[in-house]
C-alpha cells in the first residue's frame, strides 16, 4: 500500500456544514486521522440535505454529507454535558489539531476555544474558520458561503448583462474557505515541526473571499472603477461565451485570445464569407460586434453536438468544452480514466459515486479508504481504544446520553 | 496603514520556492507561499515577461508592463528573474535555480515542459528532493491533457457552468477567474502537503493539479444527486437548491435599494427572518417552519414573490445588520466600492498599502488568514521584469558582471 503523507496527524473536528468538513476532507485524503464530533441532539446539518438514496431522508442517507465526510471517523458526544467535555478535553489532549467553523462564542461557550485548547495540549495547532473572523463589528455575525458570496463582491458580478445578479451554482465559499484554512494549517505543522511551537489561525470567510477579487479590487484602488455585470464577456477576449449545441439544452463555452486561435475557429467552421468581415478583422473588432458574432457562431455550432465541436475546435488549437451535466460529468472519459471518479461503498446507501481525490500527489497519492462514518459509528475505537475508557464506562456513558 | 513587516518568525521561512507561471493559478499558489515567508523567485520570459502584465487593470487604463493591476496582486512579496528557456544556457541555469530550491511551481501545458526538457523526470535527477507542482486545465495525463481552455472552458469542464443561470437560458460564467483560483489552492494545499511529508520522509514528489478536478471538487451536488437520485441538476433562477426541495428560502432576493442573499437552513434562522419582516400572515402558517426543517416538504405554491415583497420595504443594510441581530443568515449584494468600505474589513486592517516604483502607491487585498505566532507579511511588491536578475546570477549563482551583460545580449536573460 501506498504511503500517506499525513498518517500520524490527528485532528479533533468540531466543525459542521461544508466549510470546515471540506478542510478536513483534504486532510483526511492524504491519510489523516479526522476525529469528527456530533451529536444526537444536534447531528451535522449536512446528514439533513438531499440527494437520499431513493429519495427517502435519514442521517445516513445524504450524498453530501456521505461525499464531505468520506475518509473520517464519527463520534457521537454531548458537549452541553459536563462529562461530555471533560472527554472531549481528553480527545484535545491526544489531537495535534483543531478545526472549528462557528462565529467566536460558539467555542468559548463550550470551553473549547483556544486559550482553554492551548492548557490543555500547549503546542496545539487551533484552526478557526469563522464568517467575519474573531474580532471586528461583525465578529459575532453568520453567513453561509451564498451570503459570503454576496459579501465579496463576486456575487454582484455573476449574472447576465442586462439582468440581476444571479446566485453561483455552488456556495463557493465554503470549500474555498475550506482550502485557504488547510493551506494556513498545513505551514503552521511545518512551523511546528521546526520550533515545537503551535498556534492559532483566525480564518475570516469573508476576507479570504474578498482575496479572491484581486483584479476588481485593484481597478477599483487604480481607477475608482466599480465593475458591472457583464454575463460571459472577457474584459479583452471575444467570441467568450456558451454557445447552444444540438441535443436539448447542450452548450459549448468557445474562448478566443489570439489571432491564431481566431484563425483555426474559422478554418474550423469551414471559412464562411463573414469571417472575412471587417467588423471582426481584429480583436477590438471582434470585441465590439460580439454580440454579431455570437449568433454567427451559435448557428454554426446549433448545427452540432458539444461532443463534435470540441473535437473540431481543439484539432484547430482554439479552447472550447462542454457546459459538462451531472451524468456527463460522471461518466467524462477524461476524469475516469485518471480515476478521479470514485465508487465508495457504504453500509446505508451502497456503492455510490464521489468526486476522489483533488490533487494527484505522485509518491502519497491519498486514497479514499472509507465512507463517512455512521451516526456515532466510531465511538467504540475513539472512546476505548484511544482514550481507554473500559467497556463498562462507555455503556454507562451511552445510558446516559453523554455518548449520544 | 503601514507595510506590516515581519518582526516575529514566518512560518515558511527558509522554504525556496522557483515559480515558472503565467496569469493567475500559479502566481496565486506561489503568493500565498510567498505571504507565508516562503523565499519565491519568479522566472519571467525575457521582452514581455508573465501575460498577467498584459491584462491590466491599468491606472488610467494606459497599458504598461510594470502597472498591471492583475500582475501587481498575484506576484508581491516575490523576487523575479529574466531567463529564455528555449536557450541551452537559460535551461543550464534554471536547472541550477531548480538544483538550489525546494519547490518549482509550474502552470505550463504538459507538451511544453517535456519539450524544454525540464519534465519532471529530469528535474528530480536535478534535484532528488524537489517538489514539483504542476498546474494545467487537464492534468497531466489522460485524453485531454493538451486540450486548450481559458477560465470559461475549465468552469464547463468541471460542472459548475451547468447549474449557474437561469433555466431558459445560456449557462452563466463566474467572473474572476475562479477555476484558476480554485486550481491554485488546491496546488499550494498540495505542495505543503507534500512539504510536510518530505520533511518527515525525504525524497522528491510530483504534484499534478487539473483544474478540471479542483472545479468538480467544489460542486455541491450535482455529482451526488446524479449518484443517488439519478436526478441531472439544471440552473434555476433563484438558486438551483429551491428546485430540488433541498433549501427554502434561499438564493438572491430584491430589496428597497438593491439585493441581497438570504439562505436559510434552520428553523431558528426561519423565526428570525418571520421576525425580521414584520411577521406576515402568510409567514406564520407552521407549515413553513416545518419546510425549513423537514426539506423534502415543497410547497406547490410559489412562495418567493411573497419573500420579495415582503423585503422591498427594506434596505439591505437594514436586513443585513437587522437580520444579524436576529441570527439570521442574509447579506447584501455588494459591489467593489462597498466591500472596500465595510467597517469589518477596516477595523480588522485587511487591506494593505505599497509602493512602487512605477505603479505608486497602492491598496492591495491583504491577508486571508491571521496567524498568531507567524504573521501574514507583505513586504515588498511585485518585481519589475528581471529585477532581481543581479541578485540572483551574480550573488547567488556567482555569474560575473560582464557575464550578464553577454546573456542579456545573447537574449538569455
Amino acid at each position: 500500500m501506498a504511503e500517506f503523507a499525513l498518517a500520524g496527524l490527528r485532528v479533533c473536528d468540531f466543525t459542521w456544514a461544508w466549510a470546515g468538513p471540506y478542510c478536513n476532507k483534504l486532510l483526511a485524503d492524504m491519510g489523516a486521522e479526522i476525529i469528527k464530533i456530533e451529536s444526537r441532539k444536534r447531528l451535522d446539518i449536512g446528514r439533513s440535505l438531499p440527494p437520499f438514496l431513493g429519495e427517502e431522508p435519514g442521517p445516513n442517507r445524504s450524498g453530501r454529507y456521505n461525499k464531505r465526510n468520506r475518509n473520517k471517523l464519527g463520534i457521537t458526544l454531548d458537549l452541553t454535558q459536563e462529562a461530555g467535555t471533560r472527554l472531549a478535553r481528553e480527545l484535545v489532549k491526544i489531537s495535534d489539531v483543531v478545526i472549528e467553523n462557528y462565529s467566536p462564542l460558539v467555542m468559548k461557550r463550550f470551553g473549547f476555544d483556544y486559550e482553554a485548547v492551548r492548557e490543555l495540549r500547549g503546542d496545539i495547532v487551533y484552526l478557526s474558520l469563522s464568517g467575519f473572523g474573531a474580532t471586528g463589528p461583525y465578529r459575532d455575525y453568520v453567513a453561509y458561503g451564498p451570503n459570503q458570496a454576496a459579501l465579496s463582491g463576486l456575487g454582484n458580478l455573476t449574472g447576465y448583462r442586462e439582468g440581476g445578479p444571479v446566485a453561483l451554482g455552488t456556495a463557493l465559499g465554503d470549500p474555498t474557505a475550506g482550502l485557504h484554512g488547510a493551506i494556513a494549517l498545513l505551514a503552521a505543522l511545518h512551523y511546528r515541526a521546526k520550533t515545537g511551537k503551535g498556534q492559532h489561525i483566525d480564518l475570516s470567510q469573508h476576507e479570504m473571499f474578498v482575496s479572491l477579487m484581486g483584479e476588481e479590487m485593484m481597478d477599483y484602488f487604480m481607477n475608482g472603477r466599480v465593475r458591472e455585470r457583464d454575463g460571459n464577456r472577457d474584459r479583452i477576449m471575444a467570441p467568450h461565451d456558451f454557445y447552444r449545441c444540438q441535443g436539448e439544452d447542450k452548450w459549448v463555452s468557445i474562448a478566443v485570445a489570439t489571432e491564431d486561435e481566431w484563425r483555426g475557429l474559422c478554418e474550423a467552421m469551414g471559412n464562411p464569407p463573414w469571417c472575412r468581415e471587417e467588423r471582426f478583422g481584429d480583436q477590438l473588432s471582434r470585441w465590439r460586434n460580439q454580440e454579431e458574432l455570437d449568433r454567427l457562431i451559435e448557428a454554426w455550432t446549433s448545427n452540432h453536438t458539444p461532443g463534435e465541436v470540441v473535437e473540431i475546435l481543439q484539432q484547430a488549437g482554439v479552447a472550447a468544452m462542454p457546459a459538462l451535466n451531472g451524468e456527463e460529468i460522471t461518466n467524462d472519459p477524461h476524469l475516469r480514466e485518471r480515476g478521479f471518479l470514485v465508487e465508495v461503498d457504504h453500509a446505508e446507501v451502497g456503492r455510490q459515486t464521489m468526486p476522489g481525490v483533488s490533487m494527484k500527489l505522485s509518491h502519497t497519492p491519498g486514497a479514499i479508504l472509507r465512507p463517512a462514518p455512521l451516526v456515532g459509528e466510531h465511538n467504540q475505537y475513539v472512546f476505548g481504544e484511544l482514550l481507554g475508557l473500559p467497556p463498562e464506562e462507555i455503556e454507562s456513558l451511552m445510558a446516559e446520553k453523554v455518548i449520544y | 496603514m503601514p507595510q506590516r513587516k515581519s518582526p516575529q518568525s514566518m512560518a515558511l521561512e527558509g522554504v525556496k520556492v522557483l515559480e515558472y507561471a503565467q496569469m493567475v493559478s500559479g502566481p496565486y499558489c506561489t503568493r500565498l507561499l510567498a505571504h507565508l515567508g516562503a523565499e519565491v523567485i519568479k522566472v519571467e520570459e525575457p521582452g514581455s515577461g508573465d501575460g498577467a502584465r498584459g491584462r491590466g487593470p491599468f491606472p488610467g487604463d494606459i497599458p504598461h508592463p510594470e502597472r498591471s493591476g492583475l500582475f501587481l496582486h498575484l506576484n508581491a512579496n516575490k523576487m523575479g528573474i529574466t531567463l529564455n528557456l528555449h536557450t541551452n544556457t537559460g535551461r543550464d541555469i534554471f536547472k541550477e535555480l531548480v538544483e538550489n530550491c525546494d519547490i518549482l511551481v509550474e502552470n505550463n501545458p504538459p507538451a511544453k515542459m517535456k519539450e524544454l526538457g525540464l519534465d519532471y523526470a529530469t528535474l528530480k535527477k536535478v534535484n532528488p528532493q524537489l517538489i514539483m507542482t504542476s498546474i494545467t486545465p487537464f492534468g497531466q495525463t489522460g485524453p485531454y491533457r493538451d486540450y486548450k481552455a481559458y477560465d470559461i472552458n475549465m468552469q464547463a469542464a468541471g460542472g459548475i457552468s451547468y447549474v449557474t443561470g437561469d433555466p431558459e437560458r445560456e449557462p452563466l460564467l463566474i467572473p474572476g477567474s475562479a477555476a484558476a483560483y480554485q486550481a491554485a489552492l488546491n496546488a499550494a494545499v498540495a505542495t505543503l502537503i507534500a512539504l510536510y511529508y518530505r520533511d518527515i520522509a525525504g525524497g522528491a514528489q510530483h504534484v499534478d493539479i487539473s483544474e478540471q478536478e479542483c472545479i468538480a471538487s467544489v460542486l455541491g451536488d450535482v455529482i451526488s444527486f446524479y449518484s443517488y437520485q439519478k436526478v441531472i441538476r439544471k440552473r434555476s433562477r433563484l438558486s438551483s437548491d429551491i428546485a430540488y426541495r433541498s433549501i427554502w428560502p434561499m438564493g438572491i432576493y430584491r430589496c428597497k435599494d438593491g439585493y441581497v442573499n438570504l439562505t436559510i437552513l434552520e428553523p431558528h434562522q426561519w423565526r428570525g427572518f418571520v421576525a425580521l419582516i414584520g411577521s406576515p400572515q402568510w409567514a406564520r402558517d407552521p407549515k413553513l417552519e416545518e419546510r425549513v426543517f423537514v426539506r423534502q416538504q415543497a410547497s406547490e405554491i410559489d412562495l418567493d414573490p411573497l419573500v420579495e415583497e415582503a423585503l422591498k420595504n427594506y434596505t439591505k443594510e437594514e436586513l443585513f445588520h437587522q437580520g444579524q441581530r436576529m441570527r439570521v443568515t442574509i447579506a447584501p449584494i455588494n459591489d467593489v466600492a462597498e466591500v472596500v468600505r465595510s467597517p469589518q474589513l477596516e477595523a480588522r486592517e485587511f487591506f494593505v498599502e505599497m509602493d512602487h516604483p512605477q505603479a505608486g502607491r497602492l491598496r492591495y487585498p491583504g491577508a486571508p488568514f491571521k496567524l498568531t505566532e507567524t504573521p501574514w507579511s507583505m513586504e515588498r511588491p511585485a518585481p519589475l521584469l528581471g529585477e532581481h536578475n543581479e541578485e540572483v546570477y551574480r550573488h547567488r549563482l556567482g555569474y560575473a558582471r560582464e557575464d550578464l551583460v553577454r546573456m542579456a545580449q545573447g537574449g538569455i536573460i
